[in-house]
This record gives structure tokens, sequence and C-alpha cells, in this order.
């Protein structure tokens, strides 16, 4: 079924093969030598894995029988919603005995706090050890922004970046055509299309998007980061209520008071996939990993009428608001080498081509996305792997990477939903900072 | 007064273990570790700058000083006393109401009173996801309904304005019936008697129900409030599950603040800080009422009439 399947077979029956499958224009980066890790070596151990619920637990857990076959370790998973997990992985992290191994984390969240707890085991080690990591697992094959997302202010490697997730601009091909406008490059053009795009008796929008508090601000950010925004000065003072937020902030309000469904400041991605799949609205800003139910027709009024295309351009750049999750090893695990294994088998090739081309995200690893066979089995249309492919060239972090993370987001995002309601951008962001920067101050010096 | 009796107790033989102390002791382990135990813990854990994943320093009543300070707690006191207030208030009337309703005789009154309390059987969190669709601005059947009215489409609980009392529909449509029981159960005591003299002094409806049903009933009205009040003060599920506390914080409550503070942000310290407010607030709250049951003479089946 996927051809990387054969790749490893190809691999331990020597070098010709090796050579066949890349003249067959199978691009596997550096070629890797015949040394694979001793799989076998911890053979009957037995971990545990606590998931968020998703497309990657999915993935991880239809297929962990062919880890097991390859290694001999038992792995004991479970799914848990994102939210109760993110609660779970804390409070069980924090209190010195996890009753899990290897934890899915979500980097854009927990990055810091985790970090700060000192609950990862440090991977740099078993990365440079050839007995536990094969020679196609390099620090290098992964994008830019999983690196940052992995790796701790001293540069070591504290988890194995897993899926990023970016914003891309979803857009309905059959009312552009309608009104025979173009898919818009700028947020001028964005603007500009969403009105002629608005026709409020008929029940249609131009856009949709979050509204709600602490969910908004994975959207707000990319018009941030477009005005040229940057979360934190060299000091780490917090820079969202300067000039640019409050561009961004003005645009936001703009686009979601005026051309939005009504009801827009209680969205979440839910709410707006509905207004979007029922033919209501016609852009849609979020996360790359909605195609999957934009495409199936049990779910969705406009299977092949999605355009895919990446976040317009800003006056100050055009960016690609990221957030990403990753697998990492408790510190407090005894069975560490063993964990290695499976978190790498967890963002190996051939699990990372089943999500991607699954569609339930999009790995980290450039090798898999450079790859024409993988890019080749994707489910979904090829514009969506393109915007795939161009959103990752403009990939910036999405949050600021600060502990009180779930605080900046439930303040900030209170006060950039308030302005839907008639606040006024500068003034919301004033308070919603004046709030904030305590809470900061004291998340860094304690 | 029992001091005095203890201090001198008529020598009749020495003291020992009482005989019941086996069969209280159980109780008052499993008082003393499930409620006295929960509530030390929380008094001392709000003294602390307590983080998950860091160490905890004693900060003595810091957290408490920063309480006024913070503009979302302070709001969230705000929303807290309306949400109640509303709260009490419309399910108690109506709830009146449809007690003295369904006081009186007619046709299926046994299966129409089935059916009215059929709301407050449902499961909070199962009520809170029905609403949000009715409250659904575009495909909502509140907006449906108020369209044939000729009445503008309304934004529910998509908007500050009109998120809590939004919520304290869904609050009173599931909490009506309590009311009407707790009513209905002191209707059915009071005597025929007042009822029938008065009807031979001319006497109304409207003035039947004043001045005769009103203060009879007065206790059990006393009861079902007291009851909501402390239902509602520390409702979560129905917030939680509709609105989360938005549109950005315009319904949020101490009770979702907290949870917040705890659960979201690890903050225990200053979580346990609003959990010992919060429980401060709700026994003043009792307490009012209680005073103002003993000014009222409530308590005394009659009124002070």
């Amino acid at each position: 079924m996927f051809k990387n399947t054969l790749s490893r077979r190809t691999l331990l029956q020597g070098t010709m093969a090796a050579g066949a499958m890349s003249a067959g224009g199978l691009g596997l980066g550096p070629l890797p030598a015949l040394a694979d890790p001793q799989w076998k070596k911890y053979a009957g151990t037995k971990l545990e894995v606590l998931l968020a619920k998703g497309p990657r637990g999915d993935n991880f857990q239809k297929n962990i029988k062919e880890f097991t076959d390859l290694t001999g370790i038992e792995v004991e998973s479970e799914q848990v919603p994102e939210q109760q997990q993110r609660q779970k992985a804390v409070i069980e992290l924090a209190s010195g005995k996890p009753s899990f191994d290897v934890v899915h984390l979500s980097y854009h969240v927990q990055k810091r706090q985790f970090e700060k707890g000192g609950w990862l085991a440090d991977l740099s080690g078993f990365m440079k050890d050839p007995n536990l990591t094969a020679s196609d697992l390099t620090e290098s094959d992964f994008s830019a922004a999983g690196l940052k997302y992995a790796k701790d202010d001293k540069g070591r490697l504290l988890s194995l970046p897993w899926s990023v997730d970016y914003f891309i601009l979803y857009y309905n091909k059959e009312m552009f055509e309608k009104k025979n406008i173009a898919v818009p490059k700028t947020f001028d053009e964005m603007v500009a299309a969403a009105e002629k795009l608005t026709d409020p008796a008929a029940g249609t929008f131009g856009f949709v998007g979050r509204g709600l508090r602490n969910a908004n601000m994975t959207l707000w950010t990319n018009f941030f980061l477009n005005y040229g925004g940057e979360f934190l000065d060299a000091k780490g003072e917090i820079l969202t209520d300067g000039p640019e937020a409050i561009e961004a902030t003005k645009l936001y309000q703009k686009l979601l008071t005026k051309y939005a469904p009504p009801g827009v400041s209680g969205f979440n991605w839910m709410e707006s996939m509905a207004s979007f799949t029922q033919g209501r609205s016609a852009m849609w800003l979020d996360g790359v990993g909605w195609a999957p139910p934009l495409e199936d027709p049990s779910a969705s009024r406009i299977v092949g009428k999605v355009g895919y295309t990446v976040v317009p351009a800003g006056p100050k750049g055009q960016y690609s608001a990221t957030y990403g999750d990753g697998i990492g090893i408790a510190a407090a695990s005894k069975n560490k080498e063993a964990a290695f294994l499976l978190c790498q088998w967890a963002v190996s090739k051939k699990q990372g081509a089943r999500l991607l081309q699954a569609g339930g995200g999009v790995p980290f690893r450039n090798s898999i996305l450079n790859d024409q066979d993988v890019r080749n089995g994707v489910k979904l249309p090829k514009e969506w792997v393109q915007s795939v492919i161009d959103s990752a060239k403009i990939s910036k972090l999405g949050l600021p990477v600060v502990i009180p993370v779930a605080e900046f987001r439930d303040l900030v995002g209170a006060g950039v939903t308030a302005t839907l309601s008639g606040g006024d951008p500068a003034a919301e962001l004033k308070k919603a900072h004046e709030q904030f920067r305590p809470i900061l101050e004291r998340s860094e010096k304690s | 007064m029992s001091n005095h009796q203890t201090a001198t107790p008529p020598p009749r033989k020495a003291w020992r273990v009482p005989s019941y102390w086996p069969f209280v002791i159980p109780a008052l382990i499993v008082v003393a570790g499930i409620i006295v135990f929960p509530w030390l813990f929380t008094i001392w854990m709000s003294m602390h700058e307590w983080k998950v994943g860091a160490p905890t320093t004693f900060v003595g009543l810091a957290n408490y000083i920063r309480l006024p300070s913070d503009p979302r707690f302070v709001e969230a006191v705000g929303h807290t006393i309306t949400y109640t207030l509303l709260s009490v208030i419309l399910p108690v009337i109506f709830g009146t109401f449809a007690a003295v309703i369904f006081h009186q005789k007619f046709p299926f009154r046994g299966f129409l009173r089935g059916l009215f309390i059929m709301p407050m059987m449902a499961t909070p969190v199962a009520v809170a996801l029905v609403w949000t669709m009715m409250f659904h601005p575009q495909l909502g059947v509140l907006n449906y309904i108020l369209s044939l009215f000729g009445l503008p489409a309304e934004l529910w609980v998509f908007h500050p304005g009109s998120v809590i009392p939004s919520l304290v529909m869904v609050e009173t449509w599931q909490w009506t019936p309590l009311v009407m029981l707790i009513v209905l159960g002191g209707l059915s005591a009071i005597p025929s008697e007042p009822y029938e003299s008065a009807r031979i002094d001319g006497a109304n409806a409207w003035q039947m129900f004043r001045y005769i049903t009103l203060p009879l009933i007065t206790p059990f009205i006393f009861v079902a409030s007291m009851i909501r009040m402390i239902d509602a003060v520390k409702s979560f599920d129905i917030i939680f599950a509709i609105t989360q506390g938005g549109p950005g914080s315009a319904s949020e409550t101490i009770n979702l603040y907290l949870y917040s503070v705890a659960f979201v942000y690890y903050d225990i310290g200053y979580g346990s800080a609003i959990a010992v407010v919060f429980f401060v607030l709700i026994v003043v709250l009792a307490a009012i009422m209680l005073y103002m049951r003993q000014r009222l003479h409530w308590n005394q089946t009659g009124g002070a009439a």
C-alpha cells in the first residue's frame, strides 16, 4: 500500500536494493547507511503512553502492532480528550510518578511549562547513539519550527516533533466563481473579497473564523504576525498590545463583525467549520488538519469545491501561524531507551507518511514532506498538499513561548472577543495586558 | 448552661468511655477525612505560592490581597451575584405560580404534573447542549420563534449583554419544577376553612391568594429559595457547557474562574484562596437569608400578621 514499507525491507536486504530505490526516484534524503537501531534489544519491556485524542493518536494506536512485532516491546496506550489529557499529564508529571513513560505534548501550550518542570528526558544522547537511532533520523531533517519547539534554551532535545499545524485559508470555489473574485493574496484583497461575498439576506457570509475567547488567539496571531508583530522583545517583555497588535485586532474586528455569521463570538473551529461546510461562509482561516471532514460527503456539502491556499500576506510580511505537537519521554520513566524506540517509530517516515496521506497531520520531517511518492499517496486534493508545502516556507510560531500561555490566550483572547461586541481594539488590548503582565512577571521570576 | 451542669456532676460513678463511642467514631473519621481535612488543607494551600511544577513558598495572605486588584475576579463576583439573584427570583415566581395552578383540580392533572417536572430530571450537560443548539443565531429554534412574531433575531448567549439572562432562562426552565414541587407540598397542607370563610366574606381570587395562600406557603417558598440560592451560586455545568464563561468573560462566575485558575493555569494557591472566599460568600448569602427569615417570622406558619 505504501511505497516506503518497501524501503525498510530493502534496507535490510542491502545496498543494491537501496540503490534501485533511489534510481526509482525515491528521495530518501541522505541515503541511509546499513546501521539500524537494535530494535529487539528491549524486547519484553512494557510501555505506557498517554495520547491526546485525535488523528495522531488514532494513527498511533492503529498501527502499534507493527511496533510490537518489530521490537517485542508491549505498548499500552490511551487517548484522552485534549484538555483533559493536558491536565492529566501536568498533574501526573508534577507528582513525580507519572503512570506513563511516553507523553504526547502540545508545544504551543506546554513547551515552557514542561521545560521548567524538568519533566522530560533529554533525548540528545539517544539521537547520537547508532544502536538506538536509525540513521535517517537526524535533527536536521526536522523543520526549523519543529526544532525550535523541541529544544530547550540549552539546546537539549527534549522531545521528537511529531505533527505540525499551519494555518491556511480554506475558500469556497463555487462562491468565488459566482462573484468572479480572485483568490486573495493580501489582507486587503481578503477584506474586499469578504465584503463582496457577504449577503446577510441570503444567509451567506464572506468570512468565518474563531471568535471564542482563547481559541481565537490562534487565528488572531496570523494577523498579528503579518502586521509585523513579534510576541516578545529581547528582555522577555510581551508586545501584543503594540501598534501591530492594534492593527491586527482592527482587521479581526472588521472581518468578524461585518462579514461573518452572527454569533461568531461564540465560534470555535467546530462552529466555523459547520458554517463553512454548509456553504454559508466563503472563507475560513484555520489549521491545516480540517481538510478530511471538508472532503467527506457525509459531513460536508461542499466536497470538491474547497480551495486551499496560504494565509494572505499582510502589510509587513506573510507568515503562517504555526502550532504543533511532539512526543516525549517522562524524566521519571525507567524504560527510557525502549520509550525512545517508540517515539522514533511514532515520527518515523512510514508513520508520518500515513498521517499525511490521511490528512490527519503534517509531519515535521522534511524527508517525508519532500518525498514525491508520499505526496502522490495523499488522498486529499493536490492544492491542499501544495498549501502545506508553501506554508512550511512561511511558518512562524503562532503563540509566545512563555509559561502562562493559557492565561495569555484567555486574557488577551477575551479582549479580542470583546471587540466583536463593540469594544475599542486599543483599549481592550491595554486592559488585557494590564492583567497579563503581572502574571507573566510572576511566572518568569519564580 | 450546659457548662454549669457538667461542672457539678452528681458523683454517682467514675467516668468511663461512653458506650456509644464505637458507633460515633467511624462517622467522625469520615467527616474529618472528607470535610474537615480538605478544608484545612485548602486554607493552608491558599497561604502558599503553589504552582504545579514549581516549588511552593509560604506567602501568607498575599493570594487574598491579590483578589481585589484582579479585575477578572471582581467581575466574576458581579456575574455570580447577578446570575444567582435572577436564578432564584425567576424560578420562585414561576414555580409558585405553577404550584397554584397544579393545585387546582382539572383532568389529567397527575400526568401534566409529571410532564412539568421532566426538565428537572434531565442531565444539566445534556440540557445545556440542547439549549446551545436552540440559541444558535442562524439555525436555532429560538430565533425562528421570534421571527414568527416579526421580532428581530437575537444573539442570545453570543452577546455579552444578553448572555447571563439567556443562561438564567435555561436555569429557570430546569429548576422551576423543583420550586413547584416544594410549594405544592405546602399548598396541600393548607386547611380549606380559611378559604370558605373568605369566600363568605366576599374575597376574590387574588385576595384569597394574597392574604391566605401566600402567607401560609411562605415558609415553603423560603426553603425553595434557599435550595435554589445554594444551587445557583455554585452552578457550573450549564454555564461551562454552553459558554465556557464567554463571550469574552461576560458569563464567567467565580466557580468558572476558580476552575480556570486551578486546573488550566495550575495556580493552586491562588485558586484555593478563591475557593475560600467563595465559600465565605455562600455562607454569608445563606446567613442573610436566615436572618431575613427570623426578621420576617417566616418560620411561623401564618406569617407575622
